[in-house]
């Protein structure tokens, strides 16, 4: 396998404030699930939006994202937004807000078909009603024809899904697409996730930091730790026996079912004792 | 109760509408033919408001201002809405230094009242409908541009821009495919208002005679015409000064019942 995605050294810094990502390394080999683990502000989504190229004009870039052999830092918007939905795409994480509320669910799927595809309109909604039955909506034509406003939230996340697989990208960005989801919903979106990008042979870069989903949809794992990866290995191999001391903590805190009635719930805190230097966000 | 406001709004704007259309079929008599009938008659029949001190129908002139004062609008508020709209969206993207100096020097034009610029036009031009809507218009252009600005701004920062942005869309077509649509009931609800305030500039510089031409019935020249007889026979300054109320009135209604029904928030704190 060749590395599909080959981020190197990878910092970010907003304005004066410390730098969101402090040289980053992580490679994404062609079909292969990673999942990218870590708290709250520890730069995952920071990553994914610098994969993107969507990253605020504010933002200073420097290090290396190599897609495909393609270098990306420093690669101008208009050739950015060529690879955006063809080569790599994402998904967002609020399902209820990242579908526009004034246009219909199929237009939205076929607009990102149409840019890439330049195909026409009948075509684009032969290809969008594919796509939307391939998430599993068994009446597409309906759903394509619906405003957001009138899909559930998981359904949204699934046209949403539609969006981000229709021009069959080589990457998948999904920033923690099931968090916003109730557990139930949860399990039907992971199961579509999971069968299109089987379909699609996609790579997927998954972040979360619900280590139950990941161990259920990556072969491996990347945990990151204010703005930098602290360990990376195979899903299981981080599982079971992680290197890292703050790994072993979220690990830890996952497994309450090891945890013994009326004793003290385990804290990450009690595995890393680092200082708490950032304020709380 | 919004609803009520809306529907009130509808109705009164709904019959100024009426009667500019009735007028381009049918007006009771000739509403520019001078002393056709005796001048200053009070309201009865045939002329059901009256006659004016030359003589002229007081209806008809009535239902044929409700088409200048629309006329007057419509142009107004497009000219309006078709330079401030797209400015909006312009600088609602522009870098933060840029966008300050666009936005600087409509605060100048904002505070710059409406009726001196008509009246600067009409000196420089001479006094016509064209000079009026131009007037009127490039006054209402900051408002338009302000309210599409601040409505871009949030619906940019939104996740379906990033989403849509992430799909590969660029950005004008972002701008016109999900910005546009998105901050169109903004845009309505300033036409809206800016429409009344259109229909009253228009009413006052018709008044000071550097609006509407003589010739053609207008609401404020009605006035003008009236004021010579505001003590002895108050009725004529009554109709034309009832016609403006009612079409601003509705206007504004429509407006406002339009805010708060497109916004379920205000309307709760209301």
């Amino acid at each position: 396998m060749s590395a599909l995605l080959e981020i190197t050294d990878l910092t970010v810094a907003f304005g004066r404030r410390p730098p969101a990502l402090r040289g980053v390394d992580l490679v994404v080999e062609d079909g292969q699930r990673l999942g990218l683990i870590g708290e709250s502000g520890s730069g995952k989504t920071v990553t994914a939006l610098a994969v993107m190229g969507l990253l605020p004009d504010t933002a200073r870039v420097r290090g290396s994202i190599r897609l495909g052999g393609r270098e990306l830092v420093g690669l101008r918007d208009k050739e950015m937004a060529r690879l955006r939905g063809d080569l790599v795409s994402m998904i967002f994480q609020e399902p209820m807000t990242a579908l526009d509320p004034t246009m219909r669910a199929g237009r939205q799927v076929a607009e990102a078909f149409r840019l890439h595809r330049g195909a026409d309109a009948g075509r684009a909604r032969e290809a969008v009603l594919a796509m939307l039955t391939a998430v599993g909506f068994t009446d597409a034509a309906r759903l394509a024809d619906s405003y957001p406003h009138q899909l559930s939230g998981g359904q949204r996340q699934r046209v949403m899904t539609a969006m981000a697989l229709i021009n069959s990208p080589r990457l998948v960005l999904c920033d923690e697409p099931t968090t916003a989801l109730d557990v139930t919903v949860q399990a039907t979106v992971l199961r579509v996730l999971d069968e299109v990008l089987d379909a699609e042979g996609a790579a997927c870069l998954f972040i979360s930091h619900d280590l139950a989903v990941v161990s259920q949809l990556c072969s491996d794992v990347a945990v990151m730790l204010e703005g930098a990866v602290v360990e990376r290995g195979s899903a299981q191999q981080v599982f079971d026996a992680p290197a890292h001391a703050y790994t072993a903590g979220l690990v830890a805190t996952s497994r309450l079912d090891l945890v013994v009635p009326g004793s003290r719930l385990p804290t990450v805190a009690d595995h890393v004792g680092r200082a708490r230097s950032r304020g709380p966000r | 109760m919004k609803r009520l406001e809306l529907m009130i709004g509808g109705a009164l704007v709904g019959l100024v509408v009426a009667m500019a259309l009735v007028s381009f079929v049918w007006t009771p008599f000739d509403p520019t033919a001078v002393l056709s009938a005796p001048p200053l008659q009070r309201p009865g029949w045939p002329h059901v408001l009256g006659t004016d001190g030359m003589g002229i129908d007081i209806a008809s002139r009535l239902l044929v201002g409700a088409r200048s004062a629309l006329y007057v609008g419509v142009i107004a508020v497009g000219v309006a809405a078709l330079v401030g709209v797209p400015l909006g969206l312009l600088t609602a993207q522009l870098p933060r230094a840029a966008a300050e100096v666009v936005l600087r020097a409509t605060d100048i034009m904002y505070a710059f009242p409406a009726l001196l610029l008509a009246i600067l036009f009409a000196s420089a031009l001479g006094g016509s409908t064209e000079t009026a809507m131009a007037a009127i218009g490039i006054a209402s252009v900051p408002a338009f541009l302000r309210v599409t600005r601040a409505g871009a701004v949030t619906v940019l920062a939104s996740d379906f821009v990033l989403a849509a942005r992430s799909c590969g869309t660029s950005r004008p077509a972002i701008t016109v495919r999900h910005v546009l649509p998105n901050v169109a009931p903004l845009i309505g609800v300033q036409a809206s208002v800016s429409f009344a305030l259109a229909i009253l500039a228009e009413a006052a510089l018709s008044y000071l005679g550097l609006g509407t031409p003589p010739t053609t019935p207008s609401w404020g020249r009605m006035l003008l015409d009236a004021q010579t007889f505001l003590f002895s026979d108050p009725l004529q300054a009554w109709w034309p000064g009832v016609a403006i109320a009612v079409a601003v009135l509705g206007f504004n209604l429509v407006g406002d019942g339009l805010r708060d029904f497109l916004d379920p928030r205000l309307a709760e704190v209301a």
